[in-house]
């Protein structure tokens, strides 16, 4: 893999299994490379977790920066709630989570 | 009947400059929208966030934005309709359009301006089995009036400050037996708000559940019981005449999926010559619309507005000429009233 790329797994609602690149040089995060990729991940807010429509489960045990007071908050409005839930705007992309594995949360009505 | 030059549907950043535009053409606009308050996603999800893409402003908060436009479009004393969703068009004999709310209220314009956003701004429902059926059989997700709730029991969920205002409030000599129930220990809300939630709860008055989340909901025609899961597996049966779940609000695109506009991805397909949509008198403008290359950014719908009323001005006046005049030669001359 070339620098500052890495391989992340998204598994959709229906199951499905998509690999993605992602560059880690661009200040993204799950949120926008899920959106990129055209999966249905809302991201209403934006990315400033102040909704809670990017909720996806870490599936695999990488290690990623603690939730914020906000995070948590925002995970209140959520259904579905697990404890890997995380807001995917709050997952930035970084070399140390190549091979990350998430799945997208069931949205309510 | 409210009678306009162009109904602005979302009083959003964008509806609002509408206004601004809109009177330097002398049309007057009215504004629709299902929130309470104006400013769409500005007001209702993030006001005190910091804006930094507004041109001459390198940072604003977006309720300060909101305060600024309202006080632009003010002197084109525009009409609101607000905490009303705009529900459905017709076009009368004289081919003016006729916009109705869920609440009845009708609207006459030559005009539609859908500055919708992300769409109407709905409570979020909980995924719980047979919801639906108990809707306004015991589960209300706004709390209109709460003398509603005199002597009933209540259980409300969520973790957020109407959830501890609401169950400060009906404790408080309304209702005859409240329980919150929240999926974790921690509250969100005002620090006060929550420690007196907490001495509430010590004091008996109310029932506090934490690690806890309604799973169902049961009653013959009308709410009698919930179930209430905690984290340690077991399953509380709560007889209750009311359950208000508390979860936020989250936008759909709602009614306007149906009056047969063409539509890709929740968005609404326009022409970039002037932001109108396939049904003539129909444009789109803001983060509702959609066309190559589009960037949902609040500049950018502000120049969506000021080009879509100039479409607007020549279909309400086929023949008048117009003629761009700059605000710095000719100030802005307001309506009187």
């Amino acid at each position: 893999m070339e620098d500052n790329m890495i391989r992340v797994s998204v598994t959709d609602r229906e199951g499905n299994v998509h690999d993605l690149d992602a560059p880690t040089d661009m200040g993204m995060n799950m949120m926008e490379l899920c959106k990129s990729a055209e999966l249905p991940v809302e991201g209403t807010c934006g990315g400033m977790a102040m909704c809670a429509s990017c909720h996806m489960y870490v599936k695999s045990s990488h290690e990623i920066p603690p939730k914020s007071d906000d995070e948590e908050d925002m995970l209140d409005e959520a259904f579905f709630v697990e404890d890997n839930s995380r807001l995917g705007c709050q997952i930035h992309l970084s070399n140390d989570l190549n091979g990350l594995k998430v799945e997208l949360a069931p949205v309510g009505n | 009947m409210i009678q306009t030059d162009i109904l602005i549907i979302g009083a959003g950043p964008c509806g609002l400059f509408t206004v601004f535009e809109a009177g330097l053409l002398k049309l007057r606009c009215h504004l629709i929208d299902a929130l309470p308050q104006p400013g769409g996603q500005c007001s209702e999800i993030y006001p005190k966030k910091p804006i930094y893409d507004i041109p001459a402003y390198p940072s604003i908060l977006a309720g300060e934005l909101v305060d600024r436009l309202m006080e632009q479009a003010e002197p084109f004393c525009p009409g609101f309709t607000l905490g009303e969703r705009a529900e459905q068009i017709e076009k009368d004999a004289e081919g003016q359009f006729i916009l109705t709310t869920n609440r009845g209220t009708q609207h006459r314009a030559p005009v539609i301006a859908i500055a919708g956003g992300l769409g109407c701004f709905e409570p979020r429902k909980p995924p719980v089995p047979q919801l639906a059926d108990f809707e306004d059989k015991g589960v209300e997700y706004i709390i209109k009036d709460p003398e509603f709730y005199r002597d009933k029991k209540v259980v409300i969920s969520g973790g957020g400050d109407s959830a501890l205002d609401w169950t400060i409030f009906l404790a408080e000599g309304v209702a005859s037996e409240v329980t919150l129930v929240h999926r974790r220990k921690e509250f969100r809300g005002h620090l006060d708000s929550v420690q007196k939630v907490m001495d509430l709860a010590a004091s008996g008055r109310i029932n506090l559940m934490t690690d806890a989340e309604v799973v169902e909901v049961a009653g013959q025609n009308q709410l009698e019981s919930l179930a209430i899961k905690t984290k340690d597996g077991e399953v509380h049966t709560v007889p209750t005449d009311h359950w208000v779940p508390l979860f936020g609000l989250s936008p759909k695109l709602g009614p306007i999926a149906d009056w047969n506009l063409n539509i890709t991805k929740n968005a609404v397909e326009v022409n970039t010559l002037d932001y109108s949509t396939n049904v003539p008198g129909v444009y789109a403008i803001g983060d509702i619309n959609t066309y190559p290359g589009k960037l949902k950014l609040i500049l950018c719908g502000f120049h969506e507005a000021t080009l879509m009323v100039q479409s607007a001005f020549k279909r309400i006046y086929p023949d008048k000429n117009l003629v761009l005049k700059y605000t710095t030669v000719n100030g802005v001359n307001g309506f009187e009233g």
